[in-house]
């Protein structure tokens, strides 16, 4: 049985925004299908009273002293922006 | 023989001496590059105006007498994802191909305050996502060893820059291998520190609860004075631990004595190559030899940490990579209506093939109806692999068995089908799922190619692991042997 139809992965690649074409379609529903049933393998395991591992060292709520700092300088920031205007970051119209 | 064949220490030495300048070695750093870059195409970016003049600058702090610091005006190289300011940093990828940082990582501004020189940017595999360099969106680079072989990944210009003589050292980054299945095949020296030992502030994120930057050298010696100057707590990082950092380098005794070394047999078995498992085995000997005992252990739930490490890394890509959208950095498309379009077309055109399957897994893994199935189910095993580390542990001082299941392999052998590729970390995943410490140091040749030797500690103990790796070392002659280029 297939784990992931075509209309999942077009589905996730519009969550990703990521552009996919057909063909692009086809090969990641093939790919993604085998490495989902591989990683199906997990299922072997009984992990019922096992707690998740989001990180592996014993850390908590690390705080600083909140202080003002100086931020990046505007010019240096909008250096690397593809487009920009009068100090702000300028994209496409949201609505059409 | 090259200036950059000797150690650090040794340079340190004659820099005091005034028997050699930095600009000796800076100069000897681009001079073989010119020789050799056009073979093994490790460098993507050189800073070699600016690496001349800082050489000039320090030539003087010398002539004047000043005591300076191991590591002051020794040329290193820095892989493509760890941020260097007014130097271009791409990731491997279109993405990025025009980004220029307006800040350094930490470990750069570490490395710049112990006065090391960056002679430029080393190949990867896209944002860190393979094991040959073949997923770099610009050049495969090569094996020193040999030209037809691959130089693993993804830190792979990190470690055949250093194998082939370009630098005396590097920086790479290692998620799932990605600096000790490189080091492996190219006969060098490379160390994942434990999790949180090493700022990750300006190491461009791919999963983040799993990857550190360290050290990749010739010698054992040489990676101990690098990751004294990187070490340590950062404002910018709050996974960064607030750990005191020992004086590595003087760990590096040689003596071993009574030292109990685990083996687990899972990394000796199925899907391991006869070479790697020998070399092993020899590798036991001759610390036997020096006084170390080991025995058979078991690392029960080895097997399944290739799946977890696939679903809980791509996942954090996913997020991680969300931040790719053509807004404030890097590539946008010319081909957009409205800004979903842009978001869309900029990814689309802007990431490999590698990058966007992981984006896609992680997406997928994390969405709606399936989070538990396979996110938190990988969060669980996790646990799992993490305890059987403790457990052996409680035992053992250091884990021993091979860095990678078989030498380098061919361009294009592993291209195909992910999974193939994918299983080439088979025995260096499990140590990042456990946040524990690992180096590889060059244990043998099987038919021309270098063999890795993996050793792993007890979460903060670079010492111990540095302790047996140089004993190793000291003890074998591996390490001495250079490619023909």
């Amino acid at each position: 049985m297939s784990r992931i139809s075509a209309h999942q992965v077009k589905h996730v690649a519009n969550l990703a925004r990521l552009a996919i074409t057909d063909e692009e379609t086809e090969t990641l529903t093939k790919e993604l299908d085998a490495i989902i049933t591989f990683a199906e393998q997990l299922n072997e395991l009984n992990t019922e009273n096992v707690e998740p591992t989001s990180h592996v060292l014993e850390m908590k709520n690390v705080l600083r002293e909140d202080e003002a700092a100086k931020g990046l300088p505007i010019k240096e920031v909008l250096k690397n922006a593809p487009d920009s205007k009068d100090g702000h970051i300028r994209v496409p119209s949201i609505m059409e | 023989m090259s200036l950059l064949d000797h150690k650090a220490a040794d340079l340190h030495g004659l820099l005091h001496k005034k028997e050699i300048k930095v600009s000796d070695l800076v100069d000897e750093s681009f001079k073989r590059i010119n020789q050799v870059d056009h073979k093994i195409k490790a460098f993507l970016t050189l800073n070699e105006e600016n690496a001349r003049q800082q050489a000039l600058m320090y030539d003087e702090k010398f002539a004047g007498g000043e005591k300076l610091g191991a590591l002051f005006g020794m040329p290193i190289g820095i892989k493509d994802n760890i941020v260097t300011q007014n130097i271009r940093t791409t990731c491997g990828s279109r993405i990025l191909e025009n980004f220029d940082p307006i800040y350094d990582a930490t470990a750069v501004q570490n490395l710049n305050k112990a006065g090391t020189i960056t002679i430029g940017k080393l190949n990867m595999d896209e944002f860190g996502m393979g094991s040959s360099n073949e997923n770099s969106a610009f050049q495969k680079t090569l094996n020193p060893w040999n030209l037809d072989y691959v130089p693993g990944g993804s830190s792979g210009g990190s470690a055949a820059a250093v194998a082939a003589g370009e630098v005396l050292f590097s920086l790479g980054s290692d998620t799932g291998g990605s600096i000790r299945q490189p080091a492996a095949f190219c006969g060098v020296v490379g160390l994942k520190p434990t999790y949180g030992r090493v700022s990750r502030f300006g190491l461009v994120a791919f999963a983040s609860s799993l990857e550190q930057i360290g050290p990749i050298t010739r010698t054992v010696e040489d990676n101990a004075y690098l990751l004294e100057a990187l070490a340590g707590v950062d404002s910018m990082d709050s996974t960064s631990a607030n750990v005191k950092v020992p004086k590595y380098t003087e760990s590096l005794t040689g003596d071993i004595k009574g030292l109990k070394i685990g083996v687990p047999k899972e990394y000796l078995g199925e899907g391991v190559s006869a070479e790697s498992r020998n070399s092993v085995l020899e590798a036991l000997k001759v610390l036997e030899k020096l006084g170390a005992k080991w025995e058979e252990v078991s690392l029960p739930h080895s097997k399944y940490a290739l799946s977890a490490y696939y679903l809980l890394s791509s996942s954090e890509a996913s997020a991680n990579l969300a931040r790719f959208d053509g807004v404030r950095y890097g590539y946008r498309t010319d081909n957009a209506k409205n800004l979903i379009e842009m978001y869309k077309n900029t990814r689309a055109e802007g990431f490999g093939d590698e990058v966007k399957r992981r984006i896609m897994l992680g997406t997928f893994a994390l969405s709606s109806g399936y989070y538990d199935a396979y996110y938190k189910k990988a969060q669980q095993v996790r646990t799992l692999i993490k305890k059987d580390f403790e457990d052996v542990f409680e035992k053992y001082d250091v884990i021993i068995g091979p860095t990678a299941p078989t030498p380098a392999f061919k361009l294009g052998e592993k291209t195909t089908d992910p999974l193939t590729m994918y299983a080439n970390d088979i025995l260096t995943i499990p140590v990042n799922l456990a946040g524990v410490p690992g180096i590889s140091v060059p244990c043998g040749f099987a038919g021309g190619l270098p063999l890795g030797l993996q050793i792993i500690g007890r979460h903060f103990d670079e010492s111990t692991v540095y302790r047996v790796a140089h004993a190793y070392e000291q003890a074998t002659s591996f390490h001495k042997e250079k490619p023909y280029l």
